[in-house]
């Protein structure tokens, strides 16, 4: 293992590797107008982990993630990336870094096909640009192909090889959101964002959507932050769990340090389970 | 029996593949479309693909006479693994990759398996669920790796190791395996293959070398296969038509196999394969057909009227008109064939051309005057000039319906280019059967079984009907007995049941006459057979009159809205039936005239399916009064069950046939209370999810009488 991080043991449900820390959230304050979203929030996700956010509705879940991803620019705080101060970026800077993600309303290309909304999603790659594009055919093809194959690889990875051609909005939800990860795995991000990636699924897509996110995580090493409600999947998929309510953190911890934690209790959970 | 040696020692499976790939080297041998692409291995390369993998085999330790167990979806490393198997001498037993791991168990148990190929992950997991019961299974192997990291890979391999250890090793491996090719005989087994069966465990039928490559030989002969051939390898490996139409017939021809991408994508690699030969069960033919009808009754009014017109028009011509040229020789396109196949579009566009005017004209003036009414002054007239005698006038009119309506049809099905499709397993409706022959598809019926490595009557090009099931196979003999059982004896009848003596000598007797098991009867004038049903579900009602269920549960299925029919009355005094709706078709109907429901259960209960459902049952109540024999088989009552016959919660045979007596005793209330005189029940069932868990629904149904047409002159004569 790597001597100049030293990692101290994180237990977890198998002997996946965590890494040492990616990205750390350093006291985060994020207002609107009057109205604050996120007080003075610390956290870090480390590199090969399954980390999730989860609080009541309003908590302030979704504004941390674009916090993450460069939609929102926190008043206070700092964003470090891979041990680095992150300075203010633009969105599709962030994306260029590696950090993809998927939005909690679907935000796809409905009369486009599967495919090509996949491809969309490797434009942050894609070197030549449209005027070389024009001039450069032969190089413009050969990256294209290149692209495709990328893609070709990940609709196979994700089961969705029936629906290659089919236009997006002609699909049920479930299939939608699984074309949504598609296009963010697309990007072969390092970090993966998944805004509510089950709501308003039924138990049988959830296991699928359960499954294939353990799967990009185990397969490609991707880091993923997950914001999700359904405590049961919440429970079984992280590796570490960031508890909000109100804006600020009142919990952090492993699955079950987090059940176990007093306040957590009280303000989220209602009654412990079990 | 002759017990003749093929010639060129061409004795076993693998020895055919090395003819092959000496004989067709560059020819195309596999193609499997993955990442979007297909990918194509020539028979010079399967072979080496096929040696490095049984050469792996035996770095792994797989003995003479092993089992290995080979579980997953449809796939060229699959089809190799069997062949790799029998280079080693062990024995291939495909499984159904859709078995819960409780039946996986038995097989796996039963035949004592020490390898097992396994697909992917799902199928790897139900090994390992199995293992702490089953402890003979030493190394199993995987071809999908994903997921597969974390597993304990002390006795676990991925098949593309397997093969780079055969190729790594093959200087120490080269000799033993052509030595222990070199060992087959005729007679050594091929492959082990378990029925499902409709009563008791699965039988491990063995099938040696002789079964599968005579069988293969003579049915390639009947149909003039040649190396030119296309098929789509979809149906599960475990089934024996599989292995004979993707291994034996394939490797005696050396046409090429295809292998779809995913289950799901079946259709569309179906369109872009466009096989030549295909072999389906009838709910194939069937779903494709419900999608077809569906699609066109969303059509716009004139390509309605023109399918409507067109495809009435096939059924008396198509039998005429549509059908390809049955070849006797395999050949490149002539000139000449190519110059008929030009001059016959031609013409049809000609015509279509003018048809399309035609009706574009008077069209618009009809729609101009009775706006509401265009759709039915469609279908009261046909679209076409009557300007030509007969019968001239059917032969241009089939070939504007080519261009118009059947061709683009065949297109969209994937089926433009077939020479000869087999329905078998089961009854296919003459509906279903007689619209794929209108528009020009040689769709042939057969009947066989794993016994008889598949054939047992088949039919001949150009004697062809949905009624029958043909004439004895090349080198079958059948007799009927006395009871009306079938019995046959061919090369392809299997050597034995597995570690189960009992039932081979019930099964087949000293001189190797086989039972069928199904009661028929050779029908006079044609000889073609006919069977009726099951010999011992063919049973006796109250009053002594013949019950055959199974002919009156198809003729029920016939109708699309009708997926599953159990129809009781044996030692009864009249029939009653459960009926299940068919989802897609019922749904449609539904959607179509703002019938709302929220679920299964609501819509199976509703009055008006209910109504639906009646008038179908009165309708085969008056065919089959005409029928004297059949004529008590009239079903008096039924209801519509609230959820689907399901293999997993063992209703149904893994390949969709209703297990009658667990029905019955499943539903026992339902039963009880047809015969008795309620209007409605309250029942509750167990049923179990995809996963395996089980859970309980519960439903009150409507119990419906079905008008019957009397019979009292039978009954007065009986
Ligand atoms: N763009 C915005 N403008 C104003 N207020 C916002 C905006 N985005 C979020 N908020 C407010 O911030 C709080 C947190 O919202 P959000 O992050 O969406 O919560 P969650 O995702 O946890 O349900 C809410 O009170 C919401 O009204
Ligand atoms: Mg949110």
């Amino acid at each position: 293992m790597n001597a100049e991080t030293p990692v101290e043991a994180i237990p977890t449900a198998d002997d996946r590797k965590i890494g040492p820390v990616l990205m750390e959230m350093k006291h985060i304050t994020l207002r609107f107008g009057g109205v604050k979203a996120i007080t003075d929030i610390s956290f870090d996700i480390r590199e090969g982990e399954i980390r999730s956010i989860i609080g009541p509705n309003g908590a302030g879940k979704s504004s941390m993630l674009n916090v993450i991803s460069g939609f929102y620019v926190p008043q206070e705080g700092e964003v470090w990336f891979r041990g680095a101060r992150r300075p203010q970026m633009k969105p599709y800077q962030v994306a260029r870094q590696g950090i993809a993600r998927t939005f909690q309303n679907i935000a796809l290309f409905d009369g486009m096909s599967v495919l090509d909304n996949i491809m969309t999603g490797r434009l942050t790659l894609m070197k030549t640009g449209l005027a070389a594009q024009s001039l450069w055919w032969g190089k413009a093809q050969r990256e294209e192909t290149e692209h495709r194959e990328k893609v070709e690889k990940i609709i196979d990875f994700l089961e969705i090889q029936a629906i290659r051609k089919t236009p997006v909005g002609r699909l049920p939800y479930g299939l939608k959101k699984r074309v949504e990860l598609a296009r963010a795995l697309a990007a072969e991000p390092m970090l993966l964002l998944l805004d509510e990636p089950m709501a308003g699924m039924n138990v049988e897509e959830k296991e699928d959507m359960c499954r294939f996110i353990l799967d990009v995580n185990d397969e490609f090493g991707t880091t993923i932050c997950l914001i999700e409600h359904d405590m049961g999947v919440v429970m079984d998929l992280s590796d570490r769990v960031v508890v909000m309510d109100y804006g600020k953190k009142i919990g952090d911890g492993t699955p079950d340090e987090v059940r176990g934690n007093q306040a957590v209790i009280d303000a989220y959970l209602g009654v412990a389970h079990d | 029996m002759t017990e003749t040696q093929p010639a060129e020692g061409l004795v076993s499976i693998p020895a055919l593949l090395a003819r092959n790939a000496r004989e067709r080297m560059d020819r195309p041998a596999y193609r499997e479309k993955e990442f979007g692409i297909w990918q194509c291995w020539t028979w010079q390369q399967a072979h080496q693909e096929v040696r490095a993998l049984a050469m792996g085999l035996l770095a792994l330790g797989l003995n003479r006479g092993d089992f290995v167990a080979i579980v997953g979806r449809n796939r060229p490393s699959m089809y190799w693994s069997m062949v790799a198997a029998q280079m080693c001498g062990a024995v291939p037993v495909p499984l159904y990759q859709d078995a819960v791991a409780e039946e996986m168990a038995y097989v796996l148990d039963h035949c004592g398996a020490r390898f097992v190929i396994c697909g992917d992950q799902e199928q790897v997991d139900k090994v390992i669920e199995v293992q702490d019961r089953i402890h003979h299974i030493e190394q199993v192997v995987y071809v999908d790796k994903r997921g597969m990291r974390k597993y304990d890979h002390s006795r676990m391999n991925a098949l593309a190791d397997v093969l780079a250890e055969g190729r790594a090793a093959h200087f120490r491996f080269e000799s033993e395996l052509d030595a222990r090719i070199a060992e087959l005989t005729y007679d050594s087994t091929c492959v082990m293959l378990y029925t499902s069966g409709t009563t008791g465990k699965p039988k491990g039928v063995v099938l040696s070398n002789r079964n599968i490559i005579e069988t293969a030989k003579a049915s390639v002969a009947f149909d003039h296969l040649g190396q030119d051939e296309e098929v789509l390898a979809y149906l599960p490996m475990a089934w024996v038509g599989d292995f004979i139409f993707s291994i034996g017939q394939a490797m005696v021809a050396g046409f090429c196999v295809n292998c779809p991408e995913s289950p799901a994508t079946m259709l569309t690699d179906l369109r872009e394969i466009g096989p030549t030969y295909l072999f389906a069960p009838p709910r194939i033919f069937e779903s494709m057909l419900t999608s077809v009808m569906i699609r066109m009754e969303d059509a716009g009014d004139l390509k309605h009227a023109l399918f409507k017109h067109f495809m009435e028009f096939a059924k008396g011509t198509g039998e005429t008109y549509g059908m390809p040229r049955y070849r006797k020789q395999q050949s490149k396109p002539t000139l000449r064939r190519r110059l008929r196949w030009a001059y016959r579009f031609a013409m049809g566009i000609g015509f279509a051309v003018e048809t399309i005017l035609e009706n574009a004209v008077r069209g618009f003036f009809v729609r101009l005057r009775h706006p509401i009414e265009a759709r039915k002054y469609f279908k009261a007239r046909g679209p076409l000039l009557n300007l030509y005698p007969q019968p001239w006038r059917d032969y241009f009119s089939y070939r504007t319906g080519e261009v118009l309506v059947y061709g683009p049809l065949k297109n969209t099905l994937g089926l433009s280019r077939i020479r000869v499709a087999y329905t078998a397993g089961e009854a296919i409706g003459p509906e279903i059967f007689e619209f794929y022959r209108s528009i020009g598809i040689n769709l042939k019926q057969l009947y066989g079984q794993t016994e008889a490595s598949v054939f047992i009557t088949q039919q001949p090009d150009g004697q062809v009907r949905s009624d029958t099931v043909g004439v004895p196979s090349p080198g079958v003999e059948v007799k009927i007995a006395d009871n009306g059982e079938v019995f046959y004896r061919s090369p392809g009848t299997f050597v034995e049941y597995y570690k189960n003596a009992d039932s081979t000598a019930s099964t087949k007797d000293s001189e190797g006459w086989v039972a069928t098991g199904d009661a028929g009867f050779f029908e006079p004038g044609t000889g073609h057979l006919r069977i009726i049903d099951r010999a011992k579900d063919v049973g006796k009602m109250a009053d002594g009159a013949l019950f055959a269920p199974k002919y009156v549960e198809n003729k029920l299925k016939f109708f699309p809205d009708i997926l599953e029919a159990v129809v009781f009355g044996a030692g009864r005094d009249r029939c009653c039936a459960f009926i299940n709706i068919d989802l897609n078709a019922v749904g449609n109907w539904a959607e179509r005239n703002a019938i709302a429901y929220s679920s299964y259960q609501e819509l199976a209960g509703h009055p008006k399916v209910y109504a639906m459902i009646r008038a179908h049952v009165e309708e085969v109540n008056r065919s089959l009064a005409a029928d004297p024999i059949l004529s008590s088989c009239q079903v008096h009552r039924f209801l519509i069950l609230h959820k689907e016959l399901d293999a997993d919660d063992g209703e149904l045979t893994r390949t969709r046939k209703v297990r009658r007596n667990i029905i019955a005793e499943k539903y026992a209330d339902l039963v009880a209370a047809l015969y008795g005189g309620a209007k409605t029940i309250a029942t509750e069932t167990e049923v179990t999810y995809e996963d395996g868990r089980k859970g309980h629904i519960r439903a009150t149904l409507t119990l419906a009488d079905a008008e019957v047409v009397p019979v009292a002159e039978r009954r007065a004569a009986a």
